[in-house]
């Protein structure tokens, strides 16, 4: 299933090596020992010709990278949920406003928000995604400059409102007014790019569970982010993982914010829904 | 005159008698297999250049896909067969085929063209994410001939 069919002869020729794929772990996740996270469910209906389960990259990272999400404390993600709640209650902007001036605590106004993220925004006629929708609000609410759209600003603000849906499903609209944006998005998903010719697909769903060199291979789902990787320490911006993949097909990556992009991670959301969200997540 | 010279250095190159210009990405001639007979480079390759470019990150790096018994290579991928004794199941040129353009032989393959130089969506430069200028094959002529002298060496026990 995970191997490209060969052909018959090659299939003959090869005596397939023992199938040493090393599946996802069985760990489970609870966040301060009281945060549930769905980390494998059923595949959306939409995919089941390809998945029957879907997995939370979680569940295939390191015992130790795994126990830094597990508390908020170890979590370095958390910092910058933090940092983001300084720049909710702060008045920006020529109309003198802050978010908290409009939605007040982001408990109270957040839950559930990341959860059905990117979404369609009838006043505007869009599919906007979380950070579209952040500089939404700053532009034509508070009148105030957008971040830049993968800035340490913009997932500081991500990590704060994804915090507030922790453990509650990625329930992502894929039909009705975003149904073309989605379709783009599928497109784009099983396009092979770049002088290596990969899709997102060929790693992330023939793939997903063998090792690529030292990289064992998740099914690229996105309920964790924004994302703090080991690797650079900061915070990541889903845009910016897209790009990092395309680049490593050897090919010319989209910019962050692009149309593409938007219609990439509308589609690939959709093909998380029902994991929890995650986010800030802790991935290496 | 141009002719015959060519047709002089083909005919040494055949038999291997002298390095000639490569052959470029564009006039590789395959079978219907996939298969390629003729050398790319003219230069019989050599083993361990080989063993290097399919180790090496900044060459083949086969390794990121491929594991060989005995190679010693950290962390080698598991997203294409085990490659022990892979010079008994194919024959050089079908060797040489699939290192060029595994396309032809396996249909739809995950595994990379490594002489190729056209019919890509959005190439980058290298892995720089920006847009290519031109495009080099991912090995030259003579890292492919490498490859696959080394990839002979790999028989059945
Ligand atoms: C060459 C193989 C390859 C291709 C092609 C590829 N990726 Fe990835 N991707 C990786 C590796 C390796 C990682 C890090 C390990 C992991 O989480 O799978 C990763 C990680 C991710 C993650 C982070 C998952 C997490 O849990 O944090 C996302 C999201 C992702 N990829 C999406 C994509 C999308 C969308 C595409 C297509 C545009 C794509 N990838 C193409 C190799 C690839
Ligand atoms: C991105 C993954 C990937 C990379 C990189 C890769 N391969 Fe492959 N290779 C495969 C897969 C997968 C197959 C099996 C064919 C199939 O089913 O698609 C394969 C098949 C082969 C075969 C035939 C295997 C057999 O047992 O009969 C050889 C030989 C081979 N590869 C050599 C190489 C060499 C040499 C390189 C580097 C120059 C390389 N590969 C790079 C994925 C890869």
């Amino acid at each position: 299933m995970k191997f490209k069919a060969m052909t018959a002869v090659a299939a003959l020729l090869l005596s397939v090596p023992a199938m040493t794929l090393a599946d996802p772990d069985e760990d489970s996740l609870a966040i301060n020992g009281e945060i549930e996270m769905v980390t494998e469910t059923a595949a959306p209906a939409h995919l089941s010709d390809t998945l029957d389960t879907i997995y939370s990259g979680w569940r295939f990272r390191e015992d130790e990278t795994q126990a830094l999400q597990m508390d908020d404390f170890d979590n370095p993600g958390m910092v910058f949920a933090d940092l983001g709640l300084d720049q909710w209650n702060k008045v920006e902007g020529e109309a003198g406003k802050s978010c908290a001036s409009c939605h007040g605590t982001p408990e109270e106004s957040m839950k559930g928000v990341r959860a059905v993220y990117p979404k369609w925004n009838e006043t505007a006629g869009e599919v906007r995604t979380l950070a579209m929708q952040i500089n939404g609000c700053r532009t034509e609410n508070m009148k105030a400059e957008p971040y830049k759209y993968t800035s340490g600003q913009m997932t500081n603000m991500e990590a704060l409102i994804s915090v507030q849906s922790r453990g509650m499903p990625v329930d992502v609209a894929m039909d009705g007014p975003v149904q073309a944006t989605w379709e783009a998005g599928k497109e784009i998903y099983y396009t092979r790019f770049g002088q290596l010719e990969l899709s997102c697909a060929n790693c992330h769903e023939d793939n997903y569970g063998n090792m690529i060199r030292a990289d064992h291979l998740s099914q690229g789902q996105i309920n964790g982010f924004p994302t703090y990787r080991l690797k650079n320490a900061k915070l990541n911006q889903v845009h910016d993982r897209f790009r990092g993949c395309i680049r490593d097909t050897r090919g010319h990556t989209f910019e962050a914010g692009s149309p593409e992009f938007v219609a990439l991670e509308l589609y690939v959301a959709t093909r998380g829904n029902g994991l929890s969200v995650e986010g800030p997540s802790v991935r290496n | 005159m141009r002719l015959s010279t060519l047709t002089l250095a083909a005919t040494l190159v055949a038999s291997g008698a002298f390095a000639a210009e490569p052959v470029a990405p564009a006039d590789v001639v395959y079978t219907d297999a996939g298969a390629i007979e003729a050398s790319l480079s003219g230069t019989p390759g050599n083993a361990e250049d080989g063993v290097k470019a399919f180790s090496s990150r900044s060459i083949g790096n086969c390794v990121a896909c491929h594991e060989i018994t005995g190679l010693g290579a950290a962390f080698p991928g598991n997203v294409g067969p085990m490659l022990d004794g892979v010079g008994s199941r194919w024959s050089e040129a079908e060797l040489r085929g699939i290192v060029a353009n595994a396309k032809l032989v396996y249909d739809g393959t995950i595994m990379p063209a490594f002489y190729k130089v056209d019919g890509f969506i959005r190439p980058g430069n290298a892995y720089t994410g920006k847009a290519a200028e031109t495009l080099e094959p991912l090995l030259t002529a003579q890292q492919i001939e490498d490859v696959v002298a080394f990839l002979m060496t790999l028989k059945d026990e």
